[in-house]
């Protein structure tokens, strides 16, 4: 156990009663502030550096072979606490080669950054890592239709990030192997 | 002074009014910039950058030269008047309007009237004469000063008394407490000085601006002589400024804005400039007396010839001094916490009016027995 001790609190003298001496350190210090570096950002024109787990404008991505992840299973659409989601699911039509086996896809993919709160449960509850809360910090828009962001938008602002799994892939690999799954 | 001039009754009223102008100018200018200089260092003091985007349109396109004007913010002052002057007008329905449009009024007379007394600067004439440099070089200027500037508080009582609101009110109330307190030890603290100035056989009036400060040329500044005094002086002038320490009628954490908090576009904008010319006032007063006006350095002949090169280089040096002192103000308020309300009473009444005093009688004693002695002093 640590000793507690008791710091004898000494009467002020005359010269700490003025203040004065103080003062003088206190304008020491604010003088020496002014010729400090600023942390001040010029932000329209410099951007701050967003760390990598920031949970920023949710997105849309692609896998590496550019095919949409998405498969409409809409976790998202009833998990989102504010409901700010909105799916119509479509499904994938057979003449489209590079997308064998992928059953589901989203029609319609509607996010309404009105109601966001970049909660990121989204993000959490996607079996098939569709959907990422990435770097985006600032939406505007000069209408409410314009803050909703469509399929289209979502997919612009997602991009393409890596993929550990290719589950497609394996699927059609399984199956052309004689697996069912 | 103007001897080779037409000797005309309009002419010269014409001269008159044309320097009044020059001088209005000048003050309200240096006013303006204040706000400026206010707001950068302050932003500097917080390791921040302060305003610095305003942009005129041509000379932000010279190269060089007019972005580094941007980023001091040199046009700024110009783009906050013009918010002021062109922002909506908004009187509160529960004022009382006839003193609430008064008061912005009176408390910017005061602030502008004393600039009258106001010396700045030396004229050394071909002849080999000098005068001094102001619009009325009164014999008794310094009690002229005060007399109008402790007119100002009204301005501010007024407009917390008008408004109709607690706040307002409390701000107002505060401030007249406040002058009132430090009034008295401002007043004391310059009867030493007085005192000094004005040893028996001195030709300067020991109640002329000019007088006081052409008494410093060549001798000891007069903070040196009397630091005592300087102090109160100083720590007064704070509080007659309302400037933190001590700007209890404005104090925004516990009243919001004081006694402008009703007040919006032009009229808060009038409050604003009074409260900086102020200031500007209050530093010029102080360096006129303590610190040597345009003379150049204590115990020092003033370097420059006695021509039109001198006269300027002595008016440059006085703003210098000036301007340093507005620096000074800003420099307090962003290290200074505000004082309680009462420790500001406390303060005044209890410590500074006794100090003064007890200055007073120790310089009474000294000037004295030099005076018995038969000798001047430095």
């Amino acid at each position: 156990m640590a000793k507690t001790v008791v710091l004898e609190r000494k009467p002020l003298s005359l010269s700490e009663r003025t203040y004065l001496p103080q003062i003088v350190t206190g304008l020491k210090t604010t003088f020496s502030n002014m010729f400090k570096p600023k942390v001040t950002l010029q932000y329209p024109e410099e951007k701050p550096v967003i760390p990598n787990n920031y949970r920023g404008v949710p997105t849309l991505v692609k896998d590496p072979n550019g095919r949409e992840k998405c498969v409409s299973c809409q976790l998202c659409e009833f998990v989102c606490p504010p409901k700010a989601i909105r799916i119509t699911p479509g499904s994938v039509p057979d003449d489209q080669e590079d997308r064998e086996h992928v059953e589901k896809a989203p029609q319609e993919f509607e996010i309404n950054m009105l109601r966001c709160i970049y909660c990121g449960y989204c993000q959490e509850v996607c079996p098939e890592e569709a959907i990422f809360l990435q770097d985006q910090y600032s939406s505007s828009g000069y209408s409410r239709e314009e803050m909703v962001n469509n399929k289209q938008k979502l997919y612009e602002l997602g991009g393409t990030l890596p993929d550990h799994h290719y589950k497609w892939d394996k699927k059609k690999e399984a199956e052309e192997l004689g697996n069912a799954h | 002074m103007f001897d080779w001039l037409p000797q005309n009754v309009w002419f010269s009223v014409g001269l008159k009014v044309f320097f009044a102008l020059m001088m209005i100018g000048a003050v309200m200018t240096m006013a303006g910039y204040s706000v400026l200089a206010e707001r950068k260092v302050s932003a500097w003091m917080q390791g921040r950058v302060g305003p610095n985007r305003t942009a005129l349109p041509f000379i932000d396109y010279i190269p060089i030269i007019g972005p580094f004007l941007r980023k001091l913010g040199i046009f700024q002052p110009l783009a906050d008047g013009l918010k002021f002057l062109f922002k909506e007008e908004i009187v509160p329905g529960h004022v009382n309007k006839f003193y609430y449009y008064l008061a912005p009024l009176v408390a910017l007379v005061p602030a502008l009237t004393t600039m009258t007394v106001l010396p700045f600067g030396q004229m050394y004439w071909p002849d080999g004469t000098t005068s001094i440099l102001a619009l009325a070089d009164l014999e008794v200027g310094i009690l002229f000063v005060f007399a109008v500037s402790s007119l100002g508080v009204y301005g501010i009582a007024l407009a917390g008394w008008s408004s109709n609101n607690k706040y307002s009110f409390l701000g107002g109330i505060r401030s007249s407490a406040q002058m009132i307190s430090y009034e008295l030890a401002m007043g004391l603290s310059l009867l030493p000085v007085f005192l000094w100035v004005a040893v028996p056989g001195a030709q300067e009036s020991g109640l002329s601006i000019s007088g006081i400060a052409n008494s410093q040329e060549g001798a000891a500044w007069l903070f040196l002589v009397q630091p005592v005094s300087a102090l109160v002086f100083l720590i007064a002038l704070f509080a007659e400024t309302n400037r933190l320490p001590f700007d209890m009628p404005e104090s925004e954490t516990d009243l919001v804005g004081g006694f402008h908090t009703e007040y919006g576009s032009f009229k808060f904008g009038i409050f604003f400039v009074a409260e900086y010319a102020h200031i500007v006032i209050g530093s010029a007063i102080f360096t006129l007396l303590f610190l040597g006006g345009w003379h150049f350095l204590p115990f020092m002949n003033d370097p420059w010839p006695a021509n039109w090169i001198g006269t300027l280089l002595g008016v440059g040096w006085f703003l210098a001094k000036t301007v340093f002192l507005i620096f000074f103000f800003i420099w307090i308020r962003w290290t200074l916490p505000r004082f309680r309300y009462d420790q500001v009473m406390h303060l005044g009444w209890t410590k500074l009016l006794p100090l003064a005093l007890a200055n007073l009688i120790v310089y009474v004693i000294i000037v004295t027995l030099i005076d018995q002695s038969n000798s001047t002093p430095f």
